[in-house]
This record gives structure tokens, C-alpha cells and sequence, in this order.
């Protein structure tokens, strides 16, 4: 008889030792300084996070303030879904009502401050290659994903915004509680004159977008379907994550005064990071 | 069924309660699946912040992006189902004199009219004020907090992306009913907001009256 090579504890270490090295598309490269392509300007020591997500796949890190996040989309169909919170007191997160209004302006651009629900600046979108994003219509959720697809959960071929960003809340110690309203990036939707949404899609392959934390910052990334994605077939590709070391926004730089509003939001911000003795 | 003559007509059903809420104050309610609330704006243009969750387990919330996703147009108005945050409908606006209301804008926190106005609104009473005070009441805290609904209040988006709160649509005595699909918990703060048109640069008193609805 041919023992099965897993049958001992020796032969199942071996066979588990043995798989390391496997390539799959989606996966994180660790360290991120082994990552082959930094960005441009970007040395491969200072990178900190380097993962590519699955389509209907999730990303989560705790980053330092000044850390630059870029999300990838690297075939023309991610759709990346995003929760910011504070890492150093959650009960901040991000705002999409306070984002807009106090902006005066609904659609994400280059110079988009993502505001907390605090008066504060969490998150600023640096650079945007792609323009079709969206902070109106939020995420995905189980019961409209069964209603669509035939299903909604984690696990399934079809997994809602929603469940994916309450396992990355839940691997930091937060509920379904702390998953706030989101934004998401590179799906887009236009409203008309009239207040209906019309959905435009993606820019097409290679769309990156920059997000710079003002604050230590917690990120939480789901990777699936827009839920005005127009099409019938769940359709959703691989979303790229890159980090790096970097710097915050200094009140030298013209997006610190670029309005009035997000001035004092930066302000606001310098003052509560001072008080902590972070900034 | 009873029929009851209100400010501006007839709410349908016996009448539960009929309690005005002070200008720049907070107010709750616990209404059954199928009774009805009818918010009367009295004096005209008063904002009315209101956010909802399930009476039994709070965190399905009012979800404004959930909201919006299943109708075709960003404003709320008669037909508007109004949605938990895992899509599951919580009230519908089952009658609407107005035509138009919010549920981009959010509520007003002295946090955030800081950056609109200045710093010297800090001190001003707003609308997370009295959604925090009122939702301590019931178990609820800052995370229990959500984008929310803005009865009576004109919030535009133009073709550039511009939003603002404007001039309101509404006048004095318009009214909206809402029916609960489920047992509910309703919040409200009846905005006093100074700083903005959301309230004619007066909060206002609003007057809420709850029925057993058309059903009963």
C-alpha cells in the first residue's frame, strides 16, 4: 500500500513547505520592496504595501500619516470600494456627505480632501488619471447582489462591497457598526440635470488614483462591482495597492489654501495631530 | 379607521401622537410596521435631519448610498423606499407635498461648519449635536452616526458636480407622511442651522403626528 504523502506530520510539513513560490495573479509580494515597478520617483525601499486584489477581493492596512496609496486598475474593469478610519480612534471615518458639501462639488478630481466626519482631513487624492469614480451610491450589499447575481456572500462568485469591507473592519478589531458610507474609484457615475445617475464606466486599462494619509489611517479596500454596474454578469478585475513612505501636506503647498474650506480642514487637522503630539 | 384633520389635511388612522418639536431640537419615535408618520413643516422651509434604524437591531441603519441605488434620481420624494444599509426597506414616502428632499447634504456638526463658515460657528448648536444626544438615548453612539435624510431641504447637483443647499421648495403647513415597513426607530434633529438657506436663516418648531396608518 502507498502511504498518501500527507499521511505524517513530516509529510504534510513538506508538502506545505514545498508550495511556496507559486505565482497567482492576485496575491501580495512581501516585502513590498521586491515589488518590480514602483511607481515613477518611487524607490523600492520606501514602498510599504504592494498587493493585487482579485476581482470580488478585499485589501486592509493601518498606514502611517504621509503614506501615499495608490489603487491600480489594471485592466479597465476594478472598481475599488473604499472605507477610511482613523487607526488611532475609529469612531472618525470618512464622510462622503461632508466630503461633497463642504467641497461644493460631488465628483472626485485630483485635490478631492476626504474629510472625516470630524472637520478633518483624512485622506487627499493627490493624483487621478482615471476621472470616473463615484461618492454618491456607496457599495454593494448581500440581498441586492442575490437580487442581481444569484449571490452576495465573501465567499461566493459575486461577493457584495459590504461583506468584504466588514471582514477587513473585523481584522482590525471593528463591527459591521464602523462600516460608514464609502466611496469608491474607477467606475463612474455622472448625475443629469435632472437628478438621475448615469453610469460611465471605467477609463480603460491602466487608471491609477493616489490617496496621501494626512492622519494615521486605516484603509479598507473591496474590489467588486459598481452597484450601478449596468452589466448583467458580475464583471470586476484585478484592483493593484501600492504604498510608500511619504510626507503629508504642508501648509506650503498650494492644495493646503487651494479653498478656504479645506484650508481649515488642514488646519483643523494640524491642530488635532499637534494636541497628539503626532505632527 | 379614523380620519383627523391636521394643519394641511387629513392623516389617516387613529391618531397615536401629535407633539411638536421646538425649533433646534431633537426628537425620537418608535413606530410599528404599518403605522405612519406625517412631519408638517409649520412655519415653512425648516429642515428636518432624520436618520432610521430597525427597533430591534439598530445597526440596519438608514443607508442614504443604499437608498439611491434603487430609484432613478438622487432626490426622495412620494415612492421613495428608504433603506437599511444591507438594502432591506425600513419606510417608504407614501405622500409628499413638497416634491423634492435630500439625503446628500448630511447633517450640520459644528465640526463641519468650521470649514464652511469659519470658526466662530464652533459653539453653534447643530445637527450631530442633537442625533448624538437624542441616540444616547436609545443605546447609540457617534459609530451608529450615517449619511441621513434632509426633509424640506434643496439640495441641487449641477452639471459641473456643484452641490449646494439652497433656497428651499417648501412652504408653511407642507407636510410628508412616511410608512413603516418594519418596526422602526426613528431620529430626528429639527436643524438650527443659521448659517445657510436650509432653514430660511430660522429654525422653526415642526409638528409630528403619528397614526396607526391606512392599514389599521
Amino acid at each position: 500500500m502507498n502511504a498518501s504523502p500527507t499521511a505524517t506530520t513530516l509529510g504534510a510539513r513538506q508538502h506545505a513547505r514545498a508550495q511556496e513560490g507559486t505565482v497567482v495573479e492576485a496575491m501580495p509580494t512581501v516585502p513590498a520592496s521586491r515589488w518590480t515597478a514602483p511607481p515613477d520617483g518611487v524607490a523600492a525601499g520606501d514602498l510599504t504595501w504592494a498587493v493585487v486584489v482579485a476581482g470580488g477581493g478585499y485589501a486592509h492596512r493601518s498606514v502611517a500619516r504621509g503614506t501615499h496609496v495608490r489603487l491600480g486598475d489594471l485592466t479597465g474593469d476594478a472598481c475599488a470600494h473604499v472605507l477610511l478610519l482613523r487607526a488611532d480612534e475609529p469612531w472618525e471615518r470618512l464622510n462622503p456627505a461632508d466630503t461633497t458639501k463642504v467641497a461644493w462639488q460631488v465628483y472626485t478630481a485630483a485635490g478631492q480632501l476626504l474629510l472625516s466626519d470630524a472637520g478633518r482631513v483624512l485622506a487627499t487624492v493627490v493624483e487621478d488619471t482615471s476621472g470616473h469614480h463615484d461618492a454618491l451610491f456607496g457599495t454593494t450589499t448581500r440581498a441586492r447582489n442575490e437580487a442581481r447575481y444569484g449571490d452576495g456572500s465573501a465567499q461566493g462568485p459575486s461577493p457584495a462591497g459590504r461583506e468584504l469591507l466588514a471582514l477587513a473592519a473585523a481584522k482590525h478589531g471593528l463591527g459591521r457598526r464602523d462600516v460608514g458610507p464609502t466611496v469608491s474609484f474607477f467606475q463612474g457615475v455622472t448625475v443629469t440635470a435632472d437628478g438621475a445617475p448615469r453610469p460611465t464606466g471605467s477609463a480603460g486599462p491602466g487608471a491609477h488614483v493616489t490617496l496621501r494619509a494626512e492622519v494615521p489611517l486605516l484603509v479598507l479596500v473591496a474590489n467588486t462591482a459598481h452597484p450601478l454596474d449596468p452589466r448583467p454578469a458580475f464583471t470586476c478585475s484585478p484592483l493593484e495597492v501600492l504604498a510608500w513612505r511619504g510626507e503629508p501636506t504642508r501648509p506650503d503647498d498650494p492644495l493646503w489654501t487651494a479653498a478656504p474650506e479645506g484650508r481649515r480642514a488642514f488646519e483643523n487637522t494640524a491642530e488635532h495631530l499637534t494636541a497628539q503630539g503626532i505632527a | 379607521m379614523t380620519t383627523t384633520s391636521t394643519a394641511t389635511g387629513t392623516v389617516q388612522g387613529t391618531v397615536l401622537l401629535d407633539t411638536v418639536v421646538p425649533a433646534r431640537g431633537p426628537w425620537s419615535a418608535v413606530l410599528r410596521a404599518g403605522q405612519e408618520l406625517q412631519v408638517i413643516d409649520l412655519e415653512g422651509n425648516q429642515a428636518v435631519d432624520f436618520l432610521l434604524y430597525d427597533a430591534v437591531d439598530p445597526g440596519l441603519r438608514y443607508s442614504a448610498q443604499d437608498t439611491l441605488q434603487a430609484q432613478e434620481t438622487i432626490f426622495l420624494t412620494t415612492g421613495s423606499v428608504l433603506r437599511d444599509c444591507e438594502h432591506g426597506p425600513l419606510m417608504t414616502v407614501v405622500a409628499d407635498e413638497v416634491g423634492r428632499h435630500d439625503t446628500l447634504g448630511g447633517a450640520c456638526s459644528q465640526e463641519s461648519n468650521t470649514l464652511r463658515y469659519g470658526h466662530h460657528t464652533a459653539g453653534q448648536h447643530a445637527c450631530v449635536e442633537n442625533f448624538l444626544a437624542e441616540g444616547s438615548r436609545h443605546g447609540l453612539g457617534k459609530r451608529d452616526l450615517v449619511s441621513n435624510i434632509n426633509w424640506f431641504m434643496n439640495v441641487p447637483v449641477d452639471p459641473d458636480g456643484s452641490l449646494g443647499i439652497v433656497d428651499g421648495l417648501s412652504a408653511p403647513g407642507k407636510s410628508l407622511t412616511l410608512r413603516a415597513e418594519r418596526d422602526v426607530l426613528v431620529l430626528v434633529s429639527n436643524c438650527p442651522q443659521v448659517n445657510n438657506p436650509c432653514n430660511g436663516f430660522d429654525p422653526t418648531p415642526v409638528r409630528m403626528v403619528i397614526t396607526e396608518g391606512q392599514s389599521a
